[in-house]
């Protein structure tokens, strides 16, 4: 996982309710896009991932806007264009091992998230 | 080389076959191939003759393929009749006045409708039933007569019965013999039959002999006839029509020298030859052992093994043919195999009736009770194929051949034929000649569903009788190869997509959570989510962007709109039936403008707006809905769009008021979401301008109501739709439509369009008519109930997410800024916007120093 440089800048990005459970939102951090994605899980607290926003099989920024969900005990986001699906803790594509798109740390802090690019 | 020459006289079923299979065999370059053809048409299926009446054309009914002839340089003589064969000069004189030489002569000239001699019989308003032109005669004078009357109870006349019924006339069938059909079934199941087509509204009068045809006082503008019997008994009718039998048309052979039966039709030996070794005689017209053969599969045997000896495979012969038969009468099934009457001598036979119902099932059983020799079936055929290979195949019975007639109770199973005692030479489909031992390759060579089965060998694909087998044999191969038919949904679900619908339905599930804790495992996927967000909203009807539902969306469900290739969105508001009025127009245009979208008239006859963000969509669609539209569900699986054509409003041709229709079938079905998207039609005359026959359920005008077609499809895989059912009044059709649809629901699989759901389905369209028609599985009511809540709940998805707050919510680019996606580019090209391609991007936003753009 990429690490965030310089011990973390943390920056906040919304509320946790701003995210419906199971879904993800794009947000803009100093120009780059990040897809965050809220994942509930029915014993577990909701999990927080954060990788890039932008699909490199389509090239349009829509990541955010997929289907979540697991394939063979990964979790992943599908691309809402083609479908590919991308690890959303590795961010490698599971179709296509030699893509993948970055990830970010992501955090939950007095209810509000927040990443650090 | 000299070409063979090769004459034909005669283009009908099976002097097509020949032609066809002359090219099939690759060798038609050594032949140089003349065909007369007396009709005005080249072949036709004479087999499916009676579609005619229910909306088939002359070119639905067409057998030639293309450019048939053309592309293989065959000389096609239409409305040229043979007179006459010169055997010693080798040639064939034609009416025209033409000499045609041959080396090798075929003659497959058919046969006529026998009319009994009766004086009176060549008035006006008779009429015979075998050619396209007969029918349009008939059409015409059904149009002035109130009463008709079929002369012949047999297998042809009781489906002449049913083309005067759908003309809507007093329908009357008059019988010499005792009972109806004697030829294929017994007394039992004739009586069986007479009731279930008397109670359709045909009255049938046996053992009656037209004396003579008098002047008489009917009730129509045109006839007015009387036939008189020899009981003393007279029947008014206003037309009449022969169906008492064919004769073969053998007159060509006296005049030749060609040897006749006694009782006519033209000799030939097992290799289809006649008494002149160049003169070959096949189908109806020819008598092989003293047998003429009236069914057309036989006919398309003899064809082969003509088509064998002329191009050197002598080995091929004809060996007389099977007559079992399974056809539909006036809706009523009836099968007749093999030794029907039990005249083997020492001939067993059980039977079954049930009164009720009226079912009447009979078997014949040799002396030992191990073979079987013949069945009747009347009311219910399902047994038709097993018991007809085991027949054929000399298969042993079981213990109790009893078994296979009686009726089963609910959950146990009737006693299969062995499958694997079948062997492979079995054939399987008679129509298209398909053995056992061809359908077992093709599964080898990977088809693996009915459909791909039906395309790659064809069976099943003509009367379809042979379906129900092909299916067993399908299912049967599959397990044996080890192939597990594993129909789970994804790795979530080991379920189909109907076994789940079914579990939501009858466990009352209403969210996705709950169906994965009890019936599925882990996060679930893209594609279990929208399937079951699919199944909840076609039994349930809540809205899409629920808190509960929204997670399972596609992103279209999600933003209820069209996602484009640059991640932007596209917005189809709903244009009923194609028609809009200026304002509405004004309306788009000026909205469009407003907001900067390109726009285009859609495939289906509606206007789409491009290239707007995720934030935009709610401005717009406030737009939309202030000026009156409302959501036209081009994102969903669900009811797209139903075309319409001007109908008899304004087009001089138009029969109904297809525009009208269309609306009130849009109204009522838009929302409903389906397993993948279903389109639908309506044209207000036959001449078919809004495409119906291309649409999952397509409508069209005839002058008495309207015809229901459905399964069609565009798309990458074009298919014409099958007519489901003719002439019906306005309820009857909603009804139809009803439980067609839910029943797609019900049972279709994810993303399967009603062609291949149909062209999979078990027992193909007859089994779809028997469960919306005659409601065979009692579930009428509750397919129109569970579309009735459909109907009821609808709302506009748009105007419900425009007045939620927190669904507004989610309508952002970015969830912490107001900044819009600077990758959304556009130029312009002929005056309108359109996505940026990856250069002019790069060029763009090369340009921009992106990061310090948005860091505020
Ligand atoms: C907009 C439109 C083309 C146009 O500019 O005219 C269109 C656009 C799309 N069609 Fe279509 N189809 C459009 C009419 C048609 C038609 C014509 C018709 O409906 O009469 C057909 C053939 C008829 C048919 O469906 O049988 C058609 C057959 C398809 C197919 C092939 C379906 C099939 O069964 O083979 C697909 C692919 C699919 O659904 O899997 C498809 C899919 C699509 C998708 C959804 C592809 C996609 O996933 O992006 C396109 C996006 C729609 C959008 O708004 O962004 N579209 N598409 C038409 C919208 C009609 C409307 O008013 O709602
Ligand atoms: C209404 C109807 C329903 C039927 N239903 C079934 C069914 O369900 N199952 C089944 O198996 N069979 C059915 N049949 C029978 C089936 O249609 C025939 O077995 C089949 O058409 C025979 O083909 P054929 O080529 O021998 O004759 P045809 O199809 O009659 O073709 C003979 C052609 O030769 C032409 N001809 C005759 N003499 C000359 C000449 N001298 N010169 C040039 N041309 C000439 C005729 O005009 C005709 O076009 C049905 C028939 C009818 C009429
Ligand atoms: S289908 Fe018939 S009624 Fe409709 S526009 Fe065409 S010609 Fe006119
Ligand atoms: S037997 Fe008629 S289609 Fe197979």
């Amino acid at each position: 996982m990429k690490t965030s440089p310089a011990a973390a800048q943390w920056i906040d990005i919304c509320a946790l309710d701003d995210i419906v459970p199971d879904t993800g939102v794009a947000a803009l951090v100093n120009g780059v896009q990040i897809a965050i994605f809220r994942v509930g899980g029915s014993d577990a607290p909701d999990a927080l991932y954060a990788i890039g926003n932008f699909d490199p099989f389509s090239d349009a920024n829509v990541i955010a806007r997929g289907i979540v969900g697991d394939l063979g005990g990964e979790l992943v986001v599908a691309s809402p264009v083609y479908k590919q699906h991308f690890s959303l803790k590795t961010g490698i594509c599971l179709e296509d091992a030699e893509v993948s798109v970055p990830t970010y740390a992501v955090r939950l802090c007095d209810g509000i998230v927040q990443v650090a690019p | 080389m000299d070409k063979t020459k090769l004459v034909v006289i005669g283009n009908g079923m099976v002097g097509h076959k020949l032609l066809e299979a002359v090219v099939a065999s690759g060798a038609a370059a050594q032949f140089s191939i003349t065909v007369l053809c007396e009709e005005p048409r080249p072949a036709y299926d004479r087999v499916h003759l009676s579609e005619f009446f229910a909306g088939k054309s002359a070119e639905d009914l067409s057998l030639v393929q293309g450019n048939f002839f053309d592309d293989n340089g065959i000389h096609l003589h239409l409305k040229d009749k043979a007179v006459g064969i010169d055997r010693a000069a080798k040639t064939v004189k034609t009416a025209a006045g033409a000499e045609i030489p041959y080396d090798k002569l075929v003659l497959a000239t058919g046969s006529y409708p026998f009319v009994p001699p009766v004086p009176g019989k060549d008035r006006e308003g008779c009429f015979v039933y075998r050619t396209i032109e007969d029918l349009e005669a008939m059409t015409a004078w059904g149009k002035k007569s109130k009463v008709g009357v079929v002369v012949g109870g047999g297998l042809l006349g009781l489906e002449c019965a049913k083309a005067l019924k759908d003309m809507n006339l007093q329908t009357h069938v008059v019988e010499f013999a005792p009972r109806l059909m004697t030829v294929q079934v017994d007394d039992g199941g004739g009586r069986v039959l007479r009731k279930k087509i008397e109670e359709l509204g045909v009255i049938v009068h046996t053992q009656k002999n037209t004396l003579e045809i008098v002047d008489g006082p009917g009730m129509g503008v045109a006839g007015r006839y009387a036939m008189k019997f020899a009981d003393g008994s007279q029947l008014e009718t206003d037309m009449i029509v022969f169906s008492a039998g064919i004769r073969p048309r053998d007159e060509l052979a006296p005049l030749a020298g060609l040897n006749r039966g006694e009782r006519g039709g033209i000799a030939v030996d097992e290799f289809c030859r006649t008494n002149d070794p160049d003169i070959y005689a096949i189908g109806e017209c020819a008598l092989y052992q003293g047998r003429i053969y009236g069914l057309v599969a036989p006919g398309y045997q003899m064809a082969q093994v003509v088509a064998d000896q002329l191009t050197g495979k002598t080995e091929s012969t004809f060996r007389g043919a099977d007559m079992s038969t399974k056809l539909k009468l006036l809706g009523v099934d009836v099968a007749s195999i093999g030794d029907a009457q039990g005249s083997t001598k020492g001939a067993l036979s059980y039977s079954f009736v049930d009164e009720r119902k009226q079912i009447y099932k009979k078997l014949v059983v040799d002396a030992s009770g191990k073979l079987l020799l013949g069945a009747v079936l009347v009311g219910e055929a399902e047994e038709y194929g097993t018991l007809l290979q085991m027949m054929l195949n000399g298969m042993s019975l079981p213990d109790a051949p009893e078994m296979l007639i009686l009726p089963i109770s609910e959950g146990t199973a009737r006693p299969q034929m062995g499958l694997d005692a079948l062997p492979a030479g079995a054939q399987i489909c008679s129509c298209n000649n398909v053995s056992k031992g061809a359908i077992c390759a093709a599964i080898d060579e990977g088809c693996t569903t009915l459909g791909a089965l039906k395309k790659s060998t064809k069976a099943a694909t003509s009367c379809g009788g042979c379906g129900p087998l092909v299916t067993q044999i399908l299912k049967h191969e599959l397990k044996a190869r080890g192939v597990a038919v594993s129909n789970a949904l994804c790795e979530h679900f080991a379920y189909s997509r109907q076994e789940l619908f079914h579990l939501v339905k009858l466990g009352g599930i209403k969210t996705f959570d709950e169906l994965l804790e009890k019936h599925g495992k882990g996060h679930g996927c893209d594609i279990c989510k929208p399937t079951t967000a699919s199944i909840l909203a076609s039994i349930y009807n809540e809205h899409v962007l629920k808190p509960k539902h929204a997670k399972l969306q596609d992103t279209n469900d999600y933003y209820l709109a069209n996602l484009q290739k640059n991640g932007t969105y596209s917005i189809i508001p709903r244009v009923t039936g194609g028609e809009i009025t200026p304002d509405g127009l004004i309306a788009i245009g000026a909205i469009a403008k407003k907001y900067g979208l390109y726009t285009k008239i859609t495939g289906g006859q509606r206007i789409d707006m491009f290239g707007a963000q995720v934030h935009e969509l709610p401005l717009i669609w406030r737009e939309l809905i202030d000026a009156g539209f409302e959501s036209g569900h081009a994102y969903g699986k669900s009811l797209r769009t139903v075309k319409s054509c001007v109908g008899s409003t304004w087009c001089r041709y138009g029969v109904q008021d297809s525009v009208s229709l269309a609306i009130e079938i849009e109204n009522r079905y838009r929302g409903v979401r389906s397993p993948h998207k279903m389109k639908l039609a309506v044209s207000g005359c036959t001449r078919e301008c809004a495409e119906a026959q291309s649409k999952d359920f397509g409508v069209i005008a005839t002058e008495h109501g309207w015809n229901l077609y459905v399964a069609g499809n565009g798309g990458m895989k074009p298919r014409h739709a099958d007519l489901f059912a003719g002439d019906l009044d306005h309820d009857t059709l909603i009804k139809y439509i009803d439980r067609l649809m839910m029943f797609y629901i019900r049972t279709a699989d994810r993303l399967q369009r009603t062609s291949v759901w149909l062209e999979n389905l078990e027992g193909g369209i007859d089994y779809l008519r028997k469960v919306v028609v005659e409601d065979s599985l009692g579930i009428g009511a509750e397919l129109e109930a569970d579309m009735r809540l459909l109907i009821d709940t609808y709302e506009c998805e748009w105007k419900k997410a425009i007045n939620d707050p927190a669904v507004l919510k989610r309508f952002r680019t970015f969830v912490n800024s107001n900044e819009v996606d600077p990758n959304v580019l556009f130029v312009e090209e002929r005056g309108q916007i359109r996505p940026a391609n990856e250069e002019e991007r790069k060029s763009r936003l090369g340009s921009i120093p992106v990061v310090t753009e948005s860091s505020h």
